[in-house]
């Protein structure tokens, strides 16, 4: 039952999504029109206990589950792929309103149409997979 | 009881977020919802032509939980700890989309419009489901990570990759909202 704590994990992280209206593609739109400060607000005061715990783990050498200090993987130095690959993302995530972890979720709310987009986005993961050594990165 | 079947407020739902990220980080992992596409990619079998998908996902089945997990969360979340309110979005935001021919603004998660199964069998609505998550996937994946892995994950690292890349978010972001959804809608 090694998985059931990464089950729990995802349920409680649905949940969250849902009820923060993260989820709504309404939402999306209005973060991009700055007409609410909702969004700024779920992913500001996310990103800022994010930096205190990440913070206060390196401080005091907190270990994870397996007894080794908790990390967090390094990103690769790089501009283009980050701004250009993220710029695909932006575009596509304001149309759809949906990032890859609500495309799950949605459909736990019963909107089956989702799974289109969810097979789009694994269509454009494998092209990207087909054409990585030929983007710039 | 009534606390939890309103809306969840951004100072509450945003430190829980963060808290799915430290979980995860605890339990030797780490939060990345876009590398789900990747396995699955893999799991279908691409990684027998592409070396990009010729690895051992059975290394991911956790995070293949939690895509299950956030289904499940999804539903419980909608059908059991949800009164039905609108969202409430600011007033422009419904009269902006409603000059784009979006009716019913906040009344449900998505808009009928473009997720309703009568829009999904328009050529217009299909191809916008389509393109959406075309983006989404190959986006991410060039960027190596979406919300989860560059916004909350990397910027909490404070690493400087991932605030270009959610830098790049808001430009694409940007570009859609403000020029390509008055030539699209």
């Amino acid at each position: 039952m090694k998985y059931l704590k990464f089950l729990l994990v995802g349920i409680f992280f649905g949940i969250v999504l849902v009820k923060s209206e993260a989820v709504s593609w309404y939402r999306i739109f209005e973060m991009f029109k700055f007409q609410s400060f909702h969004m700024y607000g779920i992913i500001g005061s996310a990103v800022t206990t994010g930096i205190v715990l990440m913070l206060l783990t390196k401080k005091l050498h907190f270990k994870n589950i397996e007894g080794h200090l908790m990390t967090v993987p390094k990103k690769e130095n790089g501009l283009t792929r980050y701004l250009l690959g993220g710029s695909i993302f932006g575009l596509g995530w304001a149309l759809s309103g949906a990032c890859p972890g609500p495309m799950y979720i949605l459909v736990g709310t019963g909107a089956f149409t989702v799974l289109i987009v969810i097979l789009a986005a694994l269509l454009g993961t494998y092209v990207y997979g087909v054409l990585k050594d030929k983007l710039p990165h | 009881m009534d606390y939890i079947l309103q809306p969840w407020p951004w100072y509450i739902t945003g430190p829980l977020l963060a808290l799915v990220m430290f979980i995860l980080i605890y339990f030797g992992k780490t939060f990345g919802m876009s590398s789900n596409l990747r396995t699955l990619c893999a799991i279908g079998g691409a990684g027998k032509n592409t070396a990009f998908f010729d690895f051992d996902w059975k290394e991911q089945r956790w995070n293949l939980m939690v895509v299950v997990g956030a289904i499940i969360g999804g539903f419980i979340a909608h059908f059991m700890l949800s009164a039905p309110i609108d969202i409430d979005l600011n007033p422009e935001t419904v009269s902006d989309l409603s000059l784009l021919g979006f009716e019913n603004a906040g009344k449900t998660l998505l808009p009928a419009e473009l997720y309703s199964w009568d829009a999904v069998f328009t050529l217009k609505g299909i191809s916008i489901l389509i393109v959406g998550g075309f983006l989404v996937g190959f986006g991410t994946r060039y960027a190596g990570g979406c919300t989860s892995g560059h916004a909350i994950t990397g910027l909490s690292s404070l690493q400087l990759p991932s605030l270009i890349a959610v830098i790049g978010f808001f430009i694409g972001g940007l570009i859609m909202i403000h020029l390509l959804f008055p030539l699209i809608f």
